[in-house]
């Protein structure tokens, strides 16, 4: 069970007071009427499924109600690091 | 019977305690301090189960958590039934009642035996699968008897009267052991200020000193564990769990531990305690010191009972003054298996002869043995033993160097009765497998050792693969030391104690003992006893093209039992790996998951039981309902009334008369249960017109409106009535069980892609209490209760007003979810009682009447109207329920939905469409979830068009009603289509507009 920090709290806490989102980054098409259907295909339903390092939204449903990103390893479940909407992730992976 | 094994001193046994038990209804004495198979083992029972499928007779093999065979059903009652008990762990208790878990009809004389007899040869792996499967459908009947032949244990039929909970703990230093190397890991590190857990499976601290005649300090092993123990208790911050065992080792060091409270005192908690409790630990920094586990030897007839592990056998000598036989060969490919020899003699019974595997051993054990006068046969290994119901006597050979093949002939049947065996040891990385490290094969020690990891993790020990007490002691201390100095500590220095190291030899790597016949021909070679696994299996497995480990596991099943393979599978490997060719670690090995033993089902759900488990959300008038006999459905966690029958009524009779009474005078609803969001800021108003599909932009102050809400994709996710409060304050009502997922959209969408808006949402579902009350007299009777102008020009459909309703402040709402003359009264939640019976004390002039949520479904379905989830199923877009009048397209902010509703695949023809569907004998209910077909002689599959949302009888049209999706429905009205049932009747129903009732709406707006 994963010990995750929420940038708002500023505690860690367990995974069981969060819900993840998905794919982090992914910005709504600011004019979505000018997208053609393969724009609009590839924002609703195409997520990378990286082996390694994977920026994503959580939830902190059972604490503060606030989104955040968290850059996760998905082979070690190691943490790199949280940061707060409209932030950049500053652990990237290379190439 | 008497405790023919027992001996007269010695152990940690109570001798003055004498405690009696019954093992398959015969009473037998043990003492405290026991296990249940010391205690079976003192009194000579030799058969403690029959194996899985070949239904051999099997006695116990090892001493700890490790044992595959002595797994027994406990419980003096139905309720404290617990299946697939380790007889080896389970302490002995006055009046503990205990049976074998398979054996019919006992395990002395099993019937299936012959079975396995006769069978033997031809249920290789895959038996069941090969011979079971055809036809396929009878593999639930064959299923039934297969397991039922098969065995194992079994769950109570009544519930469990004993209560477990859980605990959240919270430590610098979880150490997962309490031997030598764990007590002093947290000594040193509790010496330096850390916080420490320290967690065994057994009842005591010590690990194997609680079995050891060796000395430390010059004090016996027991006297020094109890120094270290008294020391470790005087910390305040140090807490020390026995009987716990750690099972689960899970991301960024979250621990597991498994306490068992009081399965130790008696069958049933005493009153007032927890039976087990686990801990659930986050610790900073984790020292794994789990030891290692004996690896028997595989050899013919190894599963005789009598074969046991030769530190097992040394264990029940030690520790619980047990000698489990009169004559023992002790089979070894190291020293440290001579121990048992010599604790054998020193019992006063028979040693017949050590056999070791290796040509010329020196060490000196062994030299003390040999000074014993004891036989030690070199080069040879015990290649079958002898007996049915228990070992009679052992075939020696002379074995080549590398353990490969037998040399010249298997001579001398010697006669013994006990035949220990060890391979060498292997470290216990379990634990430190669940999180996906996967172990290393370490040549030097033969066995797995953990991998590298990125937990906070420390090992030391016996699972480092470091067996000498000395160095054990030492890792300890560098252990607690380390963990100490990561934590930010000034680490302690412990003083080690004096040890007398011994001088051994090297062992030799041999897991298979060599028959003189091939291993497919020999006699059964078992390396899982507990799934029956065989030398040979393995090797057919192989053959038969399963060459990965994994694959070779699943096809025989080895390290599939309730065991998990703790004492086979490295054997299993080791032979795989030879009949491949490969070495070891180029074979590879299968990891171990969570959990370590068994749990008990009550230990993972503690208290989460009933309503901690699922919370019961009750309205405020529930109280009223119950009174006045509603029936109760639920929806999610609410217990919503269903309908209100009276005496003598069936379901039909009740709705019928509350459908009846709501159109032709007045009903009432508790409708509190809908989601409610309050919603303020000044840029309330555009984020409203971003997620709903219809336009905010001009709704006034006092007005409502209904919405349509999507998801991205233009799919219908939820619906409501927003209402204006002010010109920066909407109230929002959600389905019942879509509020928290929409308030959790909103939330996504604000933080997430439209921060720049002021706005802020917050649930008000729990604050009101909402009754609508609804029919022709609706308006009478509030106007009996309440000071707001009803007149119908100034207070018009679709309009919100405040003031008081039975003198309660109240904001009424002029909406309609039944097409009649609705008002929706909302007051505060604690008042909701009182104003609830006030309307009945007026309204029963007006035969007031109650509905529940199957009167509702009806009357709304009469009228057209929808219900999110049921009508829709997230496949369904506005355009086709037919609500493109709900979707606003002049709106300068696209939507969420509206890129969605405009992809290729949502503006095709022929999509399935929401219709009114009216069977042609009007008399008959469509069931919900019918299939619709053009054509009902078509041959299956047949093409489907679509299927039945919603289907109701209605009273006040006395026929039936129902509404369901037909591909390209809404241009087809008119035209039949068919419901085949399986039953076989076919059900034709005509097309038609969903609207059956009042189709202009005039009923609403009087």
């Amino acid at each position: 069970m994963l010990h995750i920090y929420c940038p708002h709290c500023r505690e860690h806490r367990e995974e069981e007071e969060f819900h993840v989102k998905g794919q982090a980054h992914i910005a709504r098409p600011l004019d979505p009427d000018s997208c053609t259907d393969k724009e609009w295909g590839e924002y609703l339903f195409f997520r990378k499924n990286p082996r390694g390092l994977h920026h994503e939204i959580w939830y902190h449903t059972t604490g503060c109600r606030k989104f955040f990103n968290v850059t996760r390893d998905t082979v070690s479940y190691e943490i790199k690091e949280v940061y707060k909407i409209g932030e950049q992730p500053q652990v990237v992976a290379k190439g | 019977m008497s405790q023919k094994n027992r001996l007269q001193s010695g152990g940690r046994i109570d001798r003055s305690k004498a405690l009696s038990f019954s093992y398959n209804g015969r009473q037998y004495q043990g003492y405290q301090g026991d296990t249940v198979a010391s205690a079976l083992l003192a009194n000579g029972v030799d058969i403690i189960g029959r194996s899985f499928k070949y239904s051999r007779p099997r006695g116990i093999v090892t001493a700890g958590a490790d044992e595959p065979n002595a797994i027994l059903q406990m419980g003096a009652t139905e309720a404290t039934q617990v299946p697939n008990v380790r007889a080896t762990q389970q302490e002995l208790f006055n009046g503990l009642v205990c049976s074998a878990t398979n054996g019919w009809p006992n395990a002395d004389s099993d019937m299936m035996s012959i079975l396995g007899k006769v069978g033997g040869k031809m249920m290789p792996p895959g038996f069941y699968y090969k011979t079971f499967m055809f036809p396929q459908s009878m593999w639930e009947t064959y299923e039934k008897v297969i397991r039922k032949a098969a065995g194992f244990g079994r769950s109570p039929l009544e519930n469990d009267p004993d209560e477990y909970d859980h605990v959240n703990q919270h430590c610098d230093l979880m150490v997962v052991g309490a031997g030598p190397a764990g007590l002093m890991a947290a000594l040193t590190a509790a010496r330096s200020g850390a916080r420490v857990i320290i967690a065994d499976e057994q009842n005591e601290f010590g690990g194997h000193l609680l079995s050891s005649r060796e000395r430390i300090g010059g004090k016996s092993a027991a006297d020094w564990v109890a120094e270290i123990v008294e020391e470790l208790a005087s910390f305040p911050d140090v807490m020390m769990l026995p009987r716990s065992t750690v099972n689960g080792y899970h991301d960024h060091n979250f621990l597991t531990i498994h306490e068992r409270r009081t399965d130790h005192i008696a069958d049933k908690a005493p009153t007032g305690q927890v039976r087990q409790r686990m801990h659930r630990v986050r610790a900073h920094w984790v020292v794994l010191a789990t030891g290692a586990q004996e690896r028997p030897l595989v050899y013919g007839h190894n599963d005789v009972p009598g074969c046991m592990v030769a530190s097992a056998v040394s264990t029940y000598i030690n520790r619980y003054g047990v000698v489990p036989g009169k004559q023992l060969v002790l089979m070894t490919t190291n020293d440290g298996a001579y121990q048992t020899a010599l604790d054998w003699a020193d019992a006063g019974r028979e040693v017949v002869a050590v056999v070791d595997t290796r040509a010329n051993p020196q060490g000196e054990l062994i030299e003390a043995v040999r000074k014993r006068g004891i036989k030690v046969i070199t080069g040879s290994a015990v290649i079958e033993v002898s007996g049915k119901k228990r070992v009679s006597g052992v075939t020696i050979a002379n074995i080549d160097a590398k353990g490969e093949k037998v040399t010249g002939k298997a001579h001398s049947l010697m006669s013994c009765d006990t035949v220990a065996s060890s391979g060498g040891w292997s470290p216990v990385v379990h634990l430190s497998c669940h999180t996906g490290s996967r172990p290393q094969w370490n040549d030097e020690i033969i066995g797995f050792v953990p991998g590298p990891t990125v937990q906070k993790q420390l090992i030391a020990g016996g699972i480092n693969g470091t067996y000498a007490l000395d160095k054990v002691l030492a890792e300890g201390v560098k252990a607690g030391q380390e963990a100490a100095t990561r934590l930010g500590l000034t680490a302690a220095d412990t003083q080690l104690p004096n040890v007398r190291s011994v001088r051994e030899g090297k062992a030799m790597a041999l897991f298979h003992v060599p028959h003189s016949k091939p291993t497919s021909r020999a006699p059964k070679q078992f390396v899982d006893y507990q799934n029956d696994v065989t030398a040979a299996g393995i090797e057919l497995a192989t053959r038969e093209g399963f060459e990965s480990i994994e694959h070779v596991k699943r096809y025989t099943a080895m390290g599939f039992g309730t065991d998990q393979g703790k004492l086979g599978n490295i054997n299993g490997m080791a032979i795989t790996a030879k009949i491949l060719g490969k070495s070891i670690p180029e074979t590879g090995t299968t990891v171990f998951r969570p959990n370590y033993t068994p749990i008990t089902f009550g230990a993972i759900a503690g208290r989460n039981c009933d309503e901690l488990f699922d919370p019961k959300r009750f309205s405020a008038m529930h109280k009223w309902h119950v009174e006045n006999g509603a029936k109760f459905e639920d929806v999610g966690q609410w217990k919503r009334p269903w309908y209100f029958p009276k005496a003598g009524e069936t379901m039909q009779q009740a709705l019928d008369r509350e459908c009846k009474a709501t159109r032709e005078s007045v009903g009432i609803l508790d409708a509190s249960t809908l989601g409610k969001i309050d919603i303020q800021g000044k840029d309330a108003r555009e984020f409203l017109s971003r997620v709903y599909t219809n336009a905010w932009a001009k709704l006034g102050v006092g007005k409502c409106r209904y919405g349509l809400m999507c998801k991205e994709d233009g799919m219908v996710f939820d619906d409501g009535v927003t209402s204006c409060l002010g010109e920066n304050h909407f109230l929002m009502t959600t389905t019942t069980g879509g509020a928290a997922g929409v308030l959790e959209w909103l939330e996504l969408y604000h933080q997430t892609e439209w921060p720049e808006l002021e706005v802020f949402f917050t649930s008000v579902t729990d604050h009101w209490a909402t009754m609508t009350i609804s029919g022709p007299n609706s308006r009478k009777l509030l106007a009996e209760l309440t000071d707001i102008d009803l007149d119908k020009d100034g207070f018009k459909f679709m309009d919100w007003r405040a003031g008081t309703v039975a003198g309660v402040p109240a904001r009424v709402f002029r909406i309609s979810f039944t097409g009649e003359l609705s008002f929706e009264i909302n007051v505060q939640a604690n008042y909701g009682l009182y104003v609830w019976e006030k309307l009945f004390e007026h309204g029963a002039k007006y035969n007031l009447t109650p509905y529940g949520t199957e009167t509702m479904h009806i009357l709304r379905a009469e009228k057209g109207f929808i219900i999110a989830g049921q009508d829709t199923d997230g496949s369904v877009h506005p355009f086709d329920l037919g609500m493109g009048w709900c979707v606003g397209n002049n709106k300068p902010f696209s939507y969420i939905g509206k890129r969605g509703m405009a992809r290729e695949d949502c503006v095709r023809p022929n999509r399935k469409q929401l219709v009114g569907l009216k069977t042609k004998d009007p008399k008959v209910v469509l069931p919900e979830g019918a299939q619709a077909v053009a054509n009902p002689k078509q041959a299956i599959p047949m093409d489907m068009l679509g299927h039945v949302t919603s289907s109701y009888w209605s009273a006040n049209l006395g026929r039936s009603i129902a509404m369901g999706f037909v591909k390209g429905g809404l241009e087809r009205m008119g035209e039949s289509v068919y419901y085949p049932l399986a039953d076989g009747r076919v059900i034709e129903a005509e097309i038609c507009s969903p609207i059956f009732l009042d189709p202009k709406g005039e009923r609403q707006n009087v």
